[in-house]
């Protein structure tokens, strides 16, 4: 049985599974629900001073596809608008009553030294486990200075970062939003203010759709929408991307990271801790199925960790770094052809429709005994993977490897004009 | 000697209460919501080069309108339907899609009985063109032209209806008194419920240009040859008027009947009047004879047998069929072929099937010796519907394998009559039926279109 404990910049829970500050984690009714469900830890939706904020009815959209709801989610809800000292005071005993359990606190106050040096020690004396820096929030609190609007500068986010490393013993993880064009700016940042982690991605500045007979982005709120904050499994892609460049950064190498964005199942856990994260952080799959989905995401981890001979949490985490490269290390000699089993065929065209319109035309359709019939054209096929993406039916077309001589990469390729010459 | 007790058939009328009845004649198959429309729609892979299409005699883009059910583009889904097929309402209800597209589905081909349910969807959007979009198409400026349809079923009905569309006028004949044809009278009432063989009828004559001539019989009323001087195109679509006899002693007697005499009237008349046997006997293996058994079933006869010379797989009714009607309780019996109509002091009793049987070199043997009586106060023959050439004696129109000979035009042997549906070679199927009234349309429209070009 693998060992899913974890021990996250001297945080300690039972598995990686935490849940996201969001509204799941709005108070000690819905934490207390989390825990007896199994979730190894939380991060408590984020305290700002008092008097709290107001938060607008109508709060979230989702883009649905294809019959499929929360394929993303956009949210416009801002900080905990409960009172600070009500949320202390549920802080505390939930820790208490919960004392194997990850109790992260999530802040989020104005850029301002006082601020920060005045809060920290009431969270402390909650007995929270650690502090995560709202730099994230990429709407609303943004507007006031806060939250995104910080993450975006990597001088407040080292800033402030000092400051709660100043003003608290509490782990400090920096949680960044992945509204910038480079995500090792703030990274780096945090880590020179002295973070001992960062947590990654804050949700997405995003407009989820447009309401076509109110004429106005969703959510509409009394007639207007704004930009919210987009999560959900359309984002993993991003989130594993920005994970994977911190992990791989010589400089950043060995920051522990807690990885979120669109994490819904075991196998979306397992990538991310390959890709370098060693906690994870869950929050839209829930809200969309309740807490109980954690029960999948252990079992599943669990097994897949036994079957692969994963003892823990460290051996898997970053696994797939060192194969995390850049474009030009990959070998242009390496080539894998499409191929089609027609024992599993249905004949439903759209590998080659695909193809035919929009690759290289490497897929004949011709008929054979009154059936469109669908061959790959070796000498044309690119090995795009397109049409095995396309294809409705598992393990019907497959991309098969070809022998490999060498290795040949962009700077020695001799089209490139300023190939590295021996 | 005593008396023989006078057998009096059981053959009454109102077996059934009207609620019963009006339970029994709704809606087979009642619609999908919009939302299982979309679930169902969603479901399709949107298939290049689909075989749903390749199996559907009027080629409707299947993927295309499914898609657009999905996407909630109603108005174009149906269009996309009604484009190739203007009876597209009636062909969702009475197509055998478990034979044609829904069989071709590559859901199918995944797994048995998991096809895209394109007739459902099919009528849902059909049916919100009708409720919400009235006729989608326009006729094109008036040609002047004038053409004659004689038949109002399927096959004249779309006819019709494409060459209003291109600008032609059009008289649409018809021996009975209601245009529709066989969907007004020839199929079972659950199948096309809620009088939708007329309001269909009234969706499609809503172009405009096409008048309706009921009660007039075709070599009775009128010859195709006069049709022809008055009119500058004439098409013949009249469908399948005769029905197979058995050839068997008893035909005669009273309670003996063709089904689709039975149908017809259960179509015409209040269901509460239509006379139905406590026992009846169906012989057939067509969709007529299971549209006839089930609805006696549901006229509330205690035991209905349908008795068929032949196997399953020789049925020309479908699997789907078949089981349908077996699973409204009437007993399907094969390897039977009619012997006698059984009747005491010229009343009838019942049907005496001789057992048969595949011999090893293939061929069917029935054992004369090896027969056995079926009881019944009702024999329904459904053996089969046979083209009537007798109207068009008076015209020189060939006739070749017991049909109207038409070329790959739907032109007769006689200059500019053109024929379509049943009355041709091919497959009897009202979705057959619909495009050789388009295509034949079509044709129409090009000759005349030269003609006047000239």
């Amino acid at each position: 049985m693998a060992d899913l404990r974890t021990t996250f910049a001297g945080i300690k829970s039972p598995n990686p599974f935490w849940l996201a500050s969001a509204p799941p984690t709005d108070k000690a009714y819905n934490v207390r629900r989390a825990f007896e469900a199994g979730w190894g830890g939380v991060v408590w939706k984020t305290l700002g001073e008092d008097p709290p904020v107001v938060n607008v009815s109508s709060r979230y959209g989702s883009l649905n596809y294809n019959g499929n709801r929360l394929m993303g989610l956009n949210n416009i809800e801002l900080i905990s608008d409960r009172p600070l000292a009500v949320n202390l005071a549920e802080i505390k005993q939930v820790k208490r009553d919960y004392p194997d359990r990850a109790v992260v606190v999530s802040l989020m106050v104005p850029c301002v030294e006082e601020s920060w040096k005045a809060i920290l020690p009431l969270v402390e004396e909650t007995g929270a486990d650690g502090i995560e820096l709202n730099f994230g929030c990429p709407h609303g609190m943004s507007e006031r200075n806060m939250g995104a609007a910080v993450g975006q500068v990597p001088e407040y986010v080292e800033m402030v970062t000092r400051w709660c490393k100043q003003y608290t013993r509490m782990p400090v993880i920096v949680k960044l939003t992945p509204n910038i064009t480079n995500i090792l700016m703030p990274a780096l940042a945090a880590k020179r203010g002295g973070a001992d982690a960062v947590s990654l991605i804050n949700t997405i500045q995003s407009v989820i759709g447009v309401d076509l007979d109110q004429m106005a982005p969703m959510p509409v709120v009394g007639g207007k929408g704004t930009h919210g904050g987009y999560c959900g499994p359309a984002v993993k892609p991003i989130a594993l991307r920005m994970i994977g460049d911190i992990a791989r950064h010589p400089e950043l190498a060995g920051i522990p990271i807690s990885g979120m964005g669109g994490i819904g199942s075991w196998r979306d856990a397992a990538e991310f801790l390959a890709m370098g994260a060693t906690t994870l952080q869950v929050c839209t799959a829930a809200m969309h199925y309740g807490f109980r989905i954690v029960d999948d995401m252990i079992d599943g981890l669990s097994s897949w960790m036994d079957q692969k001979g994963y003892a823990d949490i460290p051996s898997v985490s970053g696994q797939a770094i060192p194969r995390f490269v850049n474009w030009g290390n990959l070998n242009l000699k390496f080539k894998t052809l499409a191929d089609i089993n027609q024992d599993a065929c249905i004949g439903c065209g759209l590998c080659h429709i695909a193809c035919e319109d929009t690759s290289h035309q490497a897929i004949s359709k011709t008929l054979v005994d009154g059936k469109n019939h669908y061959e790959v054209i070796d000498e044309e096929c690119v090995g795009c993977n397109l049409c095995a993406h396309v294809c409705p039916i598992d393990d019907c077309i497959t991309m098969q490897p070809q022998p490999v001589e060498g290795e040949l990469t962009w700077p020695e390729h001799p089209n490139n004009p300023n190939r590295v010459t021996a | 000697m005593e008396a023989a007790v006078m057998r009096i058939p059981d053959t009454i009328c109102g077996r059934l209460s009207e609620g019963e009845l009006a339970a029994n004649f709704a809606d087979a198959h009642p619609p999908l919501t919009h939302a299982q429309a979309v679930i169902e729609a969603e479901r399709c892979f949107y298939c290049y080069d689909a075989p749903c299409v390749q199996a559907c005699p009027t080629s409707i883009d299947i993927p295309k309108f499914i898609k657009a059910i999905a996407t909630n583009n109603m108005q174009g889904s149906a269009r996309t339907i009604l484009e190739s097929n203007i009876l597209g309402g009636a062909c969702a209800r009475v197509c055998p899609t478990e034979i044609l597209c829904e069989q071709k589905c590559v859901h199918t081909a995944r797994e048995a009985g998991q096809a895209i349910r394109i007739g459902a969807l099919q009528r849902h959007a059909t049916d919100w063109q009708m409720e919400h979009g009235g006729q989608p198409f326009t006729r094109a400026v008036a040609t002047g032209k004038r053409i004659a349809v004689v038949g109002a079923g399927p096959a004249g009905l779309a006819c019709a209806h494409r060459l209003a569309m291109h600008g032609h006028n059009i008289d649409l004949i018809d021996t009975h008194t209601l245009p529709g044809g066989l969907n007004e009278y020839g199929v079972a009432a659950y199948k096309l419920a809620d009088d939708f063989a007329q309001k269909e009828v009234d969706f499609l004559m809503a172009i405009g240009g096409i008048t309706f001539q009921g009660g007039l019989s075709l070599g009775k009323d009128f010859t195709v040859a006069q049709l022809r001087k008055e009119y500058d195109a004439v098409f013949l679509a009249v469908g399948l008027a005769g029905v197979r006899a058995m050839g068997i002693e008893g035909e005669q007697l009273d309670g003996v009947m063709d089904a689709v005499t039975f149908i017809e009237t259960l179509r015409s008349q209040d269901k509460k009047t239509v006379p139905v046997g406590r026992r009846v006997v169906v012989v057939g293996g067509g969709n007529t004879a299971v549209d006839a058994a089930v609805q006696a079933r549901r006229l509330g006869a205690e035991d209905v047998f349908l008795v068929y010379r032949r196997g399953h797989e020789q049925m020309s009714a479908t699997t789907v069929e078949r089981e349908w009607a077996q699973t409204n309780g009437v007993t399907v019996k094969l390897w039977a072929s009619p012997v006698r109509i059984v009747s005491e002091n010229g009343v009838l009793r019942g049907v005496e099937f001789a057992r048969g049987a595949i011999g090893p070199d293939g061929s069917i043997a029935y054992n004369p010796a090896d027969t056995f009586i079926i009881e019944a106060d009702m024999v329904l023959k459904a053996v089969g519907q046979t083209f009537l050439s007798t109207p068009l004696q008076a015209d020189t129109i060939a006739i070749s394998g017991g049909r109207i000979l038409v070329d790959d035009q739907y032109q007769t042997t006689m200059q500019g009559v053109f024929a379509g549906g049943d009355c041709t070679p091919g497959e009897d199927l009202t979705v057959a039926a619909v495009r050789d009234g388009r295509d034949a349309a079509e044709a129409i429209h090009a000759m005349l279109s030269q003609n006047s070009g000239q």
